[in-house]
C-alpha cells in the first residue's frame, strides 16, 4: 500500500515561506476553484491557505534557537476528521492515503475540522466548502509535465529542499530513509491519529579540528622556512612530516 | 471553541423538545394507558405534541444556519455508519416524524402504545447521538467525557418537563404536581450532573503541548509568528475570544438561572401557578442558551497551540 507523505527538515527550513506562497499560486489556479481571500488589501486581510510556515524561538535568551515550522495537512494514517464526516465528503484514498475533500458533497459543517488536532483543515469562506492540502494531487499524476515536476509544489518551491516528498510504506523511498536515518518524527502522537507527514529535528553540526588539518604539508613556502608553521614558531614538524615518509 | 449560536438553539430546543414529548408520555403512563378523557388527552397530548413539534422545527432549522451549503444537507444522513452527526441527522427527523404521529392518535383517539415507546426510544437516541457528536471528539478533552451524554440527557429532559409542568397547569391540572415533583428532581440530576463536569473539566491537564505540537523536547519554546497577520479559519472557529472574566460570569449565570431559580420557582408553582411555571421554564431555557455557550466556549482545542502569536 502507497502513503504519499511529506517529509519536512527542521534544520534546513529558513522561514522563506516560498512553499506557502508556490502552494497558493497553484492551488488557487486549478479546477477545483480559487483558495478566496477576503479583504486583501484592508485592514483585516484573511484568506484560505493549505500551508503555512510558523516560527517558534526554543530556549532562554542568550542560548535560544529559531525554528521555523512549515504546517500543513499530515494526511493521518488514522485520520479523525474522516469518520465524522456526515456526508462522506471527507475520505482518504485507498491507492495513496491522500486525504481529500470532495467540494461538491461538503456541506460546510466545519465538523471535520473540530476533529482534526492539527488544525489543518480550512473552511473556504467564498466557496464555503471545507480545504486542505491535497499533496497537489492535480499536480502528480500529470503525466503531461515532465516527470521532475510531478511533486506537490511546496516541494518544488523549496530553496534549501527541506521538503522532501514520497511514499513513506515504501522502505527505500527517500522519505523512509531519511526519517529512519535522520529521526522523523511525527507531530502531536499522543492522539493516535499516526500522521504520515514527518519532521527531521534541529540538529547542531560540529566538526573537530586539529590545527594541522589548516595547514598544507608542502606548502612552498614552508619549504623556504618562511610560513607557516604549526608549533607557533614557525619551525616545527606537521602531522604530516611525521607520517608521510 | 467559538460558540455558534446555531448549535446552541439546535441542541437547546430539541433537548427541551424530546423532554417535553418524555413529560407527556410520562404522564399517559402515570394516569395508564388510556388516561384522561377524549377532550382533556387532546388538549395535552395533541397540542403538547403540537409544541414539541415546533420546538424540533424550530431547532432543525436553527441547523440549518450552522450550514455553508444548507441545500445540500439532505447529504448529511450518508455515514450513518461512523459518524454520530449523521445519526443525529437520521434520529431527528425520525423523531419528529413519531411526535406527529403520536399526537395524531391521541387526537383522532387511536391507539398510542405504539408510537409513545418508539417516541422514546427515538428521544434517548437522539440524546445520545446529540451527546456523542461532542463526547466522540478524544482530544476536546472538556467534552470527550459520559458526562457529556448525560448532561445532554438531563438537561434537556429538566426543561422539557419543567415546560411539560407549565403547560399542564392549562391542559392537565391534575398532572401539575406529578409533573413538577419530576422536573424539580431532573434539575437537580442535571445540576448534579453539571456540577460533575465542571469539576472535572477544571482539574484537566492538557494532554497537547507546544513541546508534542512541533516536537520539539525543550521546556521552553516561545511562538514568535503564527505565519500570517491577519485572521484565517484557525484563528475564528476556536477561539471564543472572550475575557475570563466574561466566561466566568456566564457559569454563574446558567448555574442560577437553569438549576437554582426553576427549583426556587417549581416550588412556589406546585400548586399549579400558572406564571411562576412559565417563568420557570423561561428562566430555565435562557439559563440553558448560557449553559450551551459555556460547553462550546470552555472546550480547548489542542490546534490553539499554533496560533498563539501573531507576529
Amino acid at each position: 500500500m502507497t502513503q504519499l507523505a511529506l517529509v519536512i527538515d527542521l534544520n534546513v527550513c529558513v522561514g522563506c515561506h516560498a512553499c506557502v506562497t508556490s502552494c497558493k499560486e497553484w492551488n488557487t489556479s486549478g479546477e477545483a476553484g480559487p483558495m478566496s481571500d477576503q479583504n486583501p488589501y484592508g485592514a483585516d486581510p484573511s484568506g484560505t491557505f493549505f500551508n503555512r510556515v510558523q516560527t517558534y524561538e526554543v530556549g532562554e535568551f542568550p542560548n535560544t534557537e529559531t525554528v521555523h515550522f512549515p504546517k500543513s495537512c499530515l494526511h493521518c494514517e488514522d485520520p479523525p476528521c474522516v469518520p465524522v464526516c456526515p456526508t462522506g465528503a471527507s475520505y482518504k484514498r485507498k491507492e495513496d492515503g491522500i486525504v481529500l475533500v470532495d467540494y461538491d458533497k461538503c456541506i460546510a459543517c466545519k465538523y471535520c475540522s473540530w476533529a482534526c488536532p492539527y488544525g489543518a483543515r480550512e473552511l473556504d469562506e467564498k466557496q464555503q466548502v471545507m480545504k486542505k492540502c491535497t499533496l497537489c494531487v492535480d499536480r502528480i499524476y500529470d503525466m503531461s509535465m515532465p516527470e521532475a515536476d510531478r511533486k506537490p509544489a511546496c516541494v518544488k518551491a523549496c530553496p534549501t529542499s527541506a521538503r522532501l516528498f514520497g511514499d513513506v510504506h515504501d522502505p527505500e523511498s527517500v522519505v523512509s530513509v531519511a526519517i529512519r536515518e535522520q529521526g522523523g518524527y511525527p507531530l502531536m502522537p499522543e492522539w493516535g491519529t499516526q500522521p504520515s507527514n514527518h519532521y527531521l529535528p534541529r540538529k547542531k553540526t560540529r566538526i573537530t579540528l586539529h590545527p594541522d588539518e589548516l595547514v598544507r604539508s608542502d606548502n612552498p613556502l614552508k619549504a623556504d622556512g618562511r610560513e607557516p608553521s604549526t608549533n607557533g614558531n614557525g619551525n616545527g614538524p606537521t602531522l604530516e612530516d611525521a607520517s608521510n615518509w | 471553541m467559538h460558540p455558534a449560536f446555531s448549535v446552541i438553539f439546535l441542541t437547546t430546543l430539541i433537548g427541551a423538545a424530546q423532554g417535553l414529548f418524555l413529560a407527556m408520555v410520562a404522564v399517559q403512563f402515570h394516569v395508564g394507558v388510556n388516561g384522561f378523557a377524549a377532550p382533556e388527552a387532546v388538549g395535552f397530548y395533541a397540542v403538547g405534541s403540537v409544541i414539541s413539534l415546533a420546538l424540533l422545527g424550530a431547532g432543525l432549522l436553527a441547523s440549518f444556519f450552522h450550514l455553508g451549503h444548507p441545500e445540500r444537507a439532505w447529504r448529511a444522513a450518508a455515514q450513518w455508519r461512523t459518524s454520530w452527526l449523521s445519526r443525529e441527522v437520521i434520529v431527528l427527523p425520525a423523531f419528529m416524524g413519531m411526535v406527529f404521529l403520536y399526537g395524531v392518535a391521541h387526537w383522532q383517539g387511536m391507539p398510542t402504545l405504539l408510537p409513545a415507546l418508539a417516541g422514546v426510544v427515538l428521544a434517548f437516541a437522539l440524546f445520545v447521538c446529540t451527546g456523542m457528536i461532542y463526547a466522540c471528539l478524544r482530544f476536546l478533552r472538556e467534552w470527550h467525557s459520559p458526562l457529556t451524554v448525560l448532561n445532554y440527557t438531563l438537561l434537556g429532559s429538566a426543561s422539557g418537563f419543567t415546560l411539560a409542568t407549565a403547560f399542564a397547569t392549562f391542559s392537565a391540572p391534575h398532572a401539575v404536581r406529578f409533573l413538577g415533583g419530576w422536573a424539580v428532581a431532573l434539575t437537580a440530576a442535571a445540576f448534579i450532573g453539571r456540577l460533575a463536569s465542571l469539576i472535572r473539566n477544571a482539574r484537566l491537564k492538557p494532554k497537547s503541548t507546544l513541546q508534542t505540537a512541533i516536537g520539539i523536547k525543550h521546556p521552553k519554546i516561545v511562538q514568535k509568528t503564527q505565519g500570517f497577520m491577519g485572521g484565517a479559519f484557525n484563528t475564528r472557529e476556536f477561539f471564543h475570544g472572550k475575557p475570563v472574566a466574561t466566561l466566568r460570569a456566564i457559569k454563574w449565570f446558567f448555574l442560577v438561572a437553569s438549576f437554582f431559580v426553576p427549583l426556587l420557582l417549581l416550588g412556589f408553582g406546585g400548586d399549579g401557578a400558572a406564571i411562576f411555571l412559565i417563568l420557570a421554564f423561561v428562566i430555565q431555557y435562557a439559563g440553558l442558551l448560557a449553559e450551551r455557550w459555556f460547553f462550546f466556549a470552555q472546550a480547548n482545542h489542542p490546534q490553539n497551540l499554533y496560533y498563539q502569536s501573531i507576529a
